[in-house]
C-alpha cells in the first residue's frame, strides 16, 4: 500500500465527525494460509461510532480481514488493537476482545438446540454473568427491537432465514457489544427477506454503533456508511465516503467492480 | 385465493392392502403361504412349550413331569441368579439397590412424571454413592458382604451400571482431548483409544485379573471385582470416545465460531453449545455402544466371577436338575432383552424429546 494511500486513511477518520476516539486499530497486518497471503500489510483505523462498509470482489479476503478482529482468524504479522487491548495469543485479552465485539455471520449460526430468548440469553448469563432475569428482560427488549418479540420461545429452526437473522442480529446485542461485525449478512436470504435484515441494520446504524459491514448491498453502503472499502487480492484498494466511492473512484480495480455490479 | 383443502383420506381396506403386499405376483404369493405354513406349525407348539405344557410350581425337580419347560427350575433357583452367594440375611440390601434402580430409571419412560429430571440425576450420582456403600458393607454397621460373594443379575447390572456410568463422561473428554489442538493432551488420548480400542475385551478381563497382580507392589492388591471394573470401564470409555468424536464432528464450524464469538471460554463452549448437540446426535451410537456393553458383561466369566450367565451355567451342570438347559438359557436371553430392549426404548424416546426437529 502506498504512503499516499495511508495518509488518505488518516484523513477519513479526521473528517469524520464522530472521530474522537480510535476503537480498532489494524496496523501493517499479514496473514498467510499456508504459502497463501490472503491479507497483505493491511492498515485500518475505525473511530467510535464509525460504520464502515467492506466490499470486494470474492476471495478478495474482505470476511477473513473482519474475522480477524474478533480472532476467528489468527493474524500471522502486525498489530490489531480493539478497544485498547491488542489481539494476541492470550486467551485472556482474546475472551475480552470477544466480550465487546458482536458478531452476525452470513449462515446465522444461531444455536438449533435453544429457543429463541435462549439463544439471546446464554452469553449475557455465562459470560457477563447477568442474572437470568435481567438477561431475559433485557433479551426481549433487543427482539422488540428487531421486531420478533412473539417468536422468542420458538426454536431457530422455526423461523424464517430474515427471521433467523434478525435473532442473530439481537443475541450479539444483548451482550451490549461496542462494535458490531457483519460478515455477509444478508448473502445467505431470499430476496424478501433481504430487507428486513438491512432495515434493521439502518435502524441500528442510526444508534450509534460502530459497525464494520461486509456486504454486497451497495444500498446500504450509500446510506448508512461514513466510509467505504473496496479490497480486492487481500489488499485495501480504496477507502473513501460512499459519494465519492460511488461518484468518483479513483482506482481502476475499483471503477471495474463498480460496472460489474451496479450494472448487472 | 382458492380455498386450502383437506388431503385426500386413505381408507384403510385389508383385504385391498392384503391384495397390493401379500398376493400381487406369483412368487410373493408363493412367499406368503410358506411363511403363514412356517408361522402355524411353529407359534403353537412354541406356546405350547413356553406356557400351556410348561410347570411353573411344586416342590423339587420330579414335579416337571409335562412336556413343557420346566420354570420349576427358575422358580427354585432365582435366589441364586439374583443374587449369587450373596448371604440371605443381607439380601435386602440389594433389593433397596434394584428398587432404587427402578425408582430412578422406571419414570424416565413416562413422558410427564414428576421430578423425572431430578431421579435422573440421582441415578447418575447418589444411586452408586448408595451402591457403594450398601452393597459391600463394612460400615454403618453392616455386615461386611466380600465381593466374590457378589453374583447373579445382580453383579452383571453392577458390571453394566458402572461401565456405563464411568465411561460416558470418560469418553467425552477422551473425545475432546483427541480434538484438542494441544499435542501433548491430543497424543495422549489418541494412544490411549487406540490402545484400549485395539484390544478384546477378553484380554482385558485377564489382564486385570491375573497379569495386573504381578506388576503391582505386594500388598498392594485390590479385589478382582473392581479390577475388573477398571478394565471394563477404561475399554467402554475408549469406544465411546469415538462415538461422541463423531458427534464432534458432525457439528459445524459456525457454531464454534458463534459461540466463541459471543466470548464463550472452551470449556463453556463445549458444555453449551456444542456437546449437548453433539450427544443428541449420537444417542444411537451411544446406546448401541451401551447394549453392546450389557452383553459383554458376561465375559468376565473368565476370571471367575459368576454374572447372570456364569450362574445360570453352573446351575444346569447340576446334577439334581436334568434337561433345564434350554429353560436355563431362555430365562437369560430374557432378562437381557429386558435390559437391552429397555435401554434401546429410552433412546428413542430421548432422540424424539431432543429432536428440536431442525439443523443448521
Amino acid at each position: 500500500m502506498t504512503e499516499q494511500m495511508q495518509s488518505e486513511q488518516g484523513q477519513a477518520v479526521v473528517d469524520s465527525a464522530k472521530a474522537d476516539k480510535t476503537i480498532i486499530h489494524v496496523e501493517a497486518m499479514n496473514k498467510w494460509y499456508g504459502s497463501f497471503h490472503v491479507l497483505k500489510n493491511l492498515n485500518l483505523d475505525v473511530a467510535q461510532g464509525e460504520r464502515i462498509v467492506i466490499c470486494g470482489p470474492s476471495g478478495s479476503g474482505k470476511s477473513t480481514f473482519i474475522r480477524c478482529i474478533n480472532r476467528l482468524e489468527e493474524h500471522q504479522q502486525g498489530k490489531i488493537v480493539v478497544d485498547g487491548v491488542e489481539l494476541t495469543d492470550d486467551v485472556r485479552q482474546i475472551d475480552s476482545v470477544r466480550r465487546e465485539v458482536g458478531m452476525v455471520f452470513q449462515h446465522f449460526n444461531l444455536f438449533p438446540h435453544m429457543t429463541v430468548l435462549e439463544n439471546c440469553c446464554v452469553a449475557p448469563i455465562w459470560v457477563r454473568k447477568t442474572p437470568r432475569k435481567e438477561a431475559e428482560a433485557t433479551a426481549m427488549e433487543y427482539l422488540k427491537r428487531v421486531k420478533i418479540p412473539e417468536q422468542a420461545n420458538k426454536y431457530p429452526g422455526q423461523l424464517s432465514g430474515g427471521q433467523q437473522q434478525r435473532v442473530a442480529i439481537a443475541r450479539a446485542l444483548c451482550m451490549k457489544p461496542k462494535i458490531m461485525l457483519f460478515d455477509e449478512p444478508t448473502s445467505a436470504l431470499d430476496p424478501e427477506m433481504i430487507k428486513e435484515v438491512l432495515d434493521t441494520m439502518v435502524e441500528l446504524a442510526s444508534s450509534g454503533m460502530t459497525m464494520l459491514c461486509v456486504t454486497h448491498e451497495m444500498g446500504f453502503a450509500k446510506t448508512v456508511a461514513d466510509r467505504v472499502i473496496f479490497m480486492d487480492g487481500g489488499e485495501i484498494v480504496e477507502s473513501a465516503p460512499p459519494h465519492e466511492f460511488f461518484d468518483n473512484p479513483r482506482e481502476p480495480r475499483t471503477q471495474q467492480f463498480l460496472k460489474q455490479i451496479l450494472h448487472h | 385465493m382458492s380455498e386450502s383443502m383437506a388431503p385426500p383420506k386413505r381408507a384403510f381396506a385389508p383385504i385391498r392392502w392384503m391384495r397390493e403386499n401379500l398376493f400381487n405376483t406369483w412368487y410373493n404369493v408363493l412367499l406368503t403361504v410358506v411363511v403363514v405354513y412356517m408361522i402355524g406349525t411353529s407359534v403353537g407348539p412354541l406356546l405350547n412349550w413356553l406356557f400351556l405344557d410348561a410347570t411353573f410350581t411344586g416342590a423339587d425337580p420330579k414335579d416337571c413331569i409335562g412336556d413343557g419347560a420346566c420354570w420349576l427350575f427358575i422358580n427354585q433357583r432365582l435366589n441364586f441368579f439374583m443374587y449369587g452367594f450373596y448371604p440371605d440375611a443381607q439380601q435386602w440390601r440389594v433389593d433397596i439397590m434394584f428398587l432404587l434402580l427402578a425408582v430412578a430409571f422406571v419414570p424416565q419412560f413416562i413422558e410427564r412424571f414428576p421430578a423425572r429430571r431430578w431421579l435422573g440425576i440421582f441415578g447418575m450420582t447418589g444411586l452408586p454413592i448408595i451402591g457403594y456403600i450398601l452393597i459391600p458393607g463394612g460400615w454403618f454397621g453392616l455386615e461386611e458382604v466380600q465381593s466374590h460373594k457378589w453374583g447373579g443379575l445382580m453383579l452383571t447390572l453392577i458390571l453394566a451400571y458402572v461401565g456405563i456410568i464411568g465411561s460416558l463422561p470418560l469418553g467425552v473428554i477422551l473425545a475432546l482431548g483427541r480434538r484438542s489442538e494441544m499435542p501433548i493432551i491430543r497424543g495422549f488420548c489418541v494412544i490411549f483409544i487406540e490402545v484400549w480400542r485395539a484390544v478384546p475385551l477378553i484380554t482385558v478381563l485377564f489382564m486385570a485379573s491375573v497379569m495386573l497382580p504381578l506388576f503391582l507392589p505386594e500388598g498392594m492388591n485390590f479385589e478382582k471385582l473392581l479390577r475388573a471394573l477398571i478394565g471394563i470401564t477404561l475399554w467402554q470409555s475408549a469406544y465411546m470416545a469415538e462415538v461422541i468424536r463423531g458427534g464432534l464432528q458432525a457439528i459445524p464450524r459456525g457454531q464454534y465460531e458463534a459461540a466463541s464469538a459471543l466470548g464463550l471460554g472452551y470449556w463453556r463452549k463445549m458444555r453449551l453449545i456444542i456437546l449437548p448437540q453433539a450427544l443428541t446426535l449420537v444417542i444411537p451410537g451411544i446406546v448401541n455402544t451401551f447394549i453392546g456393553l450389557f452383553m459383554d458383561t458376561t465375559l468376565v466369566l473368565i476370571i471367575g466371577l459368576f454374572d447372570i450367565l456364569g450362574t445360570v451355567q453352573s446351575t444346569i451342570t447340576d446334577p439334581s436338575w436334568q434337561n433345564v438347559a434350554t429353560e436355563g438359557y431362555v430365562f437369560v436371553a430374557f432378562c437381557f432383552w429386558v435390559f437391552c430392549f429397555g435401554m434401546s426404548r429410552y433412546s428413542q424416546n430421548l432422540e424424539r424429546k431432543l429432536d428440536t426437529g431442525h439443523k443448521t
